[in-house]
């Protein structure tokens, strides 16, 4: 096996700022058998398998709000906007992405607030609301990308009910730019909450803490949060209410007009009563803490490799406790049980890998190994293998979008 | 309507394809007799009709799969049909085609509380998903008008909609997991009980396929608390601009309702004659703003409601104080179709998506129009999100009229695209706005998704003749067109 050629430094990258530019780039690598790595801002560059690529195509200079449109709830903007430019828009008109992005560059040791909206939809990125809201999947509405043709192709549209064609948004989001370079997006937005209150339930834990989500959950009290973090995690928020606990914290979150807020508040304390000594956070404590859950901020500590795994929300506690006990995994659990992220030992040569593959394979599932150093990543799957019928699709899909495996090749494993 | 030419050789070896279809799924599940076909002839856009070859009842996974591996084999097109409810056209049978119908997979098979989740077969018909959680207070949120018959099947195919969509999502933003079976007769799983896939959104690509990328034989859907409460807005509006004027208001003070629907004047009347609902006679436009949750919010909200209403020039606003009185005010609008179908021999129901702010133009257009066509036209409205249902009312028996209807619908849709809108919002493309595709999409565009065909089924035999205007071979799609970009990188080293 020839040794892989070093990542190269982002500054050899082409960096067109117009749409036209960008196809150019990608014709021009068709016609010379180069292949592309594609960034936004870079800041989830260790996502994904390391791209072996002497160009990178930078989208950072393609950005800009194209189109706000508030009473339509909906915004277009060039791949390369930053997410916190646009939220700077959206909360002048008290409006927000419902799929929470969440923020990882820190995770990758980069800054914070520096990720783009490009990057967020081809990660399909989504916080602690996907119960309830979505992923960036449920919020694309519309796209323009450049696929490894070199062709300029649009699908959706500006309008939130379409049916029109395939839905390529969905199939672009979250395809990691192996697909296509997406240049301009539109996305759904929705009213930012007036008021968020979150219930902090402590010291439930295990089965305990599952009954507790599942019992908000379950009641008509619309809960928008619902995750559990063991008293070692609580212990590293900034919420003081939280670290201060000294004990394990199962939080629910409510949010919506201030009236009903409270109404919910007060009849979701009442169900949870049983379950142990009650607490609630307000409006800046709760943003703090669910951004906390969201980045998985509270396991992120050295360069431990870090897991990322959708379960069914029944069995996220199990799946915690066996990753726990085989692979000293720390565990937080989110989506009321459903998605767990799992920091374990870097001493563990292959991440955990098998072990985590086997604690999903009965419950079913996926997960994605979001952080490791490259040895890693370059020796076990980041993301869920898939099942041979599935990967003959994926290679034929890719086929259709990148005949020449140009776009980002091997980011998302081995390539068919 | 031009369909795909039928293949001779197909026709001429009916006797032997009935024959062998027989030993592929034994008993009832093939239906041979021309009696017995005519009853699949034509879905719910009735003005087409084609009697299929044979029609074929598989009763389980295995039986479809067999089905479509031998028609695979060889080289037989496959129509899949649900309930037979689509208003485009997609379960159109061919005359060479094998309609196969899921209807005899019809079990929900299990119901999962604790994950919040449904598993069904595809030919469980949409409410009653609804109507087997209910019991422990729960339901699947999306509600196309025809769910008392529509499947989940079909709807996964269609991504069908409804008028909570604002709020609630459509089929696609409620899925968990499919199975299905690929044309060549593989079984694929999608999905499961979790959140999101690992790679590729295929799940999510192929909610909406229309029916031509494989066939769904299991689904799991998420299911929903039913909200604490609901409660109607029924408020009428001197003008359509008034009206949309309030529901610009409604979304800008932060408020998303359950539902949101707007009526013009004819669509009033001919609901108000039918169901006698007690709506305004003497407005142009009619909103009903529907609101629910927990009770503190409902009430909170309605009151905000009538407030923007008011504002907005509002001449009448009745909040419902009862559930009866709710559904009363509901009542009017569910009915708009047959009430529209009352006053006129036949209608044609259009379904284009517009930027809710240009309906004023859009209406005041659609008149023009009207009088040109000599055609009258009533349109209701999912005013929260844009999706436009114009009914054109005409007589299939008058010569020319239903022609004109066509002509008109297709310039009402080529209008909503030319005002930054699109085609379908949940009705989809089917053979009806095929032709029409053109309008939005580029032939770059168009054969970027017929790569994805090519991908799923790359003889071409699932339900052609729908979505595409062209149906390019795999082959021709295939080839790599390479040519250097205009704007070039100088600078670059090339290696």
């Amino acid at each position: 096996m020839p040794a892989p050629l070093p990542v190269p430094p982002m500054t050899a990258a082409l960096r067109p700022d117009t749409e036209d530019a960008v196809v150019a780039a990608v014709a021009d690598a068709l016609a010379d058998d180069a292949v592309l790595e594609i960034v936004g801002r870079g800041t989830k560059r260790g996502l994904g398998h390391a791209v072996r690529a002497r160009r990178v195509l930078d989208l950072s200079a393609l950005s800009g709000i194209v189109l706000y449109e508030p009473e339509e709830l909906v915004l277009s903007a060039r791949a390369g906007t930053t997410l916190s430019d646009i939220q700077a828009a959206l909360a002048e008109r008290n409006q927000a992405l419902a799929f929470e992005p969440p923020d990882w560059g820190p995770l990758y040791g980069g800054p914070a607030r520096a990720g783009t909206l490009g990057g967020a939809v081809a990660a399909n990125l989504s916080g602690p609301a996907r119960i309830r809201s979505g992923a960036a999947r449920d919020h694309v509405l519309g796209l323009r990308a450049v696929t490894g043709r070199g062709e300029l192709v649009k699908t959706g549209g500006r309008v939130v009910k379409n049916v029109t064609g395939y839905d390529l948004c969905k199939l672009l989001t979250g395809s990691m730019g192996t697909l296509a370079a997406l240049t301009e997006i539109t996305v759904k937005v929705l009213p930012a909450p007036e008021k968020i209150r979150t219930l902090l339930v402590l010291g439930a834990d295990g089965a305990m803490a599952l009954a507790a989500m599942e019992t908000a959950l379950q009641s008509p009290h619309d809960v928008s949060g619902a995750a559990h973090l063991p008293a070692y995690a609580a212990a590293r928020s900034a919420v003081s209410y939280v670290s201060g606990a000294g004990a394990s914290v199962t939080a629910l979150r409510v949010e919506g007009p201030a009236p009903s807020v409270e109404a919910r508040c007060l009849a979701l304390k009442t169900l949870l009563a049983g379950f142990g000594p009650l607490e609630e956070l307000h409006f800046r404590n709760s943003r703090t803490l669910w951004a906390e859950i969201g980045s998985a901020s509270l396991l992120v500590r050295g360069g431990d490799p870090l897991w990322r795994i959708s379960v069914p929300p029944t069995a996220g506690p199990r799946v915690g406790a066996v990753l726990a006990r085989t692979l000293g995994a720390e565990i937080v659990a989110d989506w009321g049980g459903g998605l767990l992220w799992a920091r374990v030992p870097a001493a563990l040569e292959d991440a955990g890998h098998a072990s985590v593959r086997a604690a999903i394979a009965r419950p079913g599932g996926h997960a994605t190994l979001v952080r490791a150093n490259d040895a890693v990543r370059a020796s076990v799957p980041v993301f869920q293998p898939p099942a041979p019928g599935i990967a003959r699709l994926n290679a034929r899909i890719r086929d259709g979008f990148d005949p020449k495996r140009i776009l980002n090749p091997g980011r998302m494993g081995a390539e068919p | 309507m031009k369909m795909p030419e039928a293949d001779a050789g197909v026709l001429a070896r009916r006797d032997a394809i009935v024959r062998d279809l027989r030993r592929l799924v034994p008993g009832e599940g093939v239906i041979a007799e021309e009696a017995g076909r005519r009853v699949y002839e034509s879905d719910g856009l009735t003005a087409y009709r084609q009697l299929p070859l044979v029609v074929v009842l598989p009763e389980d996974t295995e039986q479809v799969s067999r089905v479509l591996r031998y028609c695979r084999d060889n080289a037989i097109k496959v129509v899949p049909r649900g309930a037979g409810t689509s208003l485009s056209g997609g379960a159109l049978p061919l005359a060479d085609g094998v309609v196969l119908g899921l209807a005899k997979l019809n079990r929900v098979l299990e119901i999962d509380y604790a994950n919040r989740c449904a598993v069904v077969q595809p030919g469980v018909a949409n409410l009653a998903i609804s109507d087997a959680v209910a019991g422990a207070g729960y339901y699947y949120a999306p509600d196309p008008s025809s769910q008392v018959a529509c499947t989940i099947g079909g709807n996964v195919a269609e991504n069908s909609g409804g008028v909570h969509c604002l709020k609630y999502g459509l089929t696609t933003n409620n899925l968990l997991g499919v199975e299905m079976v690929l044309m060549d007769g593989e079984v694929i799983r999608l999905g499961g009980r979790h959140l999101d896939a690992g790679g590729y959104d295929l799940l999510g690509l192929v909610t909406g396929s229309e029916g031509l990328l494989g066939v769904v034989t299991e689904v799991t859907v998420r299911i929903l608390r039913r909200p604490a409460t609901a409660r109607a807005l029924l408020m009428g509006f001197p003008s359509s601009e008034a009206a949309g004027g309030c529901v610009a208001a409604v979304i800008a003070a932060g408020i998303v309702p359950g539902g949101m629907e707007m009526m013009d004047r004819p669509a009033i009347h001919a609901a108000e004659d039918f169901v006698h609902a007690g709506y305004p006679l003497d407005v142009d436009a009619l909103l009903i703003v529907e609101l629910d949750g927990p009770e503190a919010e409902v009430d909170h909200l309605v009151a905000r409601v009538g407030e923007i209403a008011g504002a907005c020039g509002a001449v009448s606003v009745r909040a419902s104080e009862t559930e009866a009185e709710r559904l009363l005010f509901w009542a009017g609008r569910k009915a708009a179709f047959p009430a529209v179908g009352r006053i006129s021999p036949d209608y044609y129901c259009m379904d284009g998506t517009i930027p809710r702010h240009r309906l004023p133009e859009v209406l005041a257009r659609m008149a023009e129009m009207s009088s040109r066509y000599r055609l009258r036209v009533a349109n209701v409205f999912h005013a929260g999100d844009g999706n436009l249902h114009p009914l054109i009312l005409y007589d299939a028996n008058a010569p020319g009229e239903l022609e004109a209807a066509e002509a008109f619908g297709a310039e009402i849709l080529t209008l909503c695209v030319a005002v930054g809108g699109v085609l379908t919002g949940e009705h989809g493309v089917g053979v009806e706005k095929r032709d029409l595709m053109g309008s939005m999409f580029s032939d770059t565009d168009l054969a970027a998704q017929q790569r994805l065909k090519c991908a799923f089924d790359p003889d071409l035999l699932l339900n052609p003749g729908k979505v595409f205007p062209v149906l390019h071979r795999c082959a021709e799609l295939g080839r790599v067109h390479v040519h250097r970009g205009e704007t070039r990188f100088a600078d670059l080293p090339r290696f």
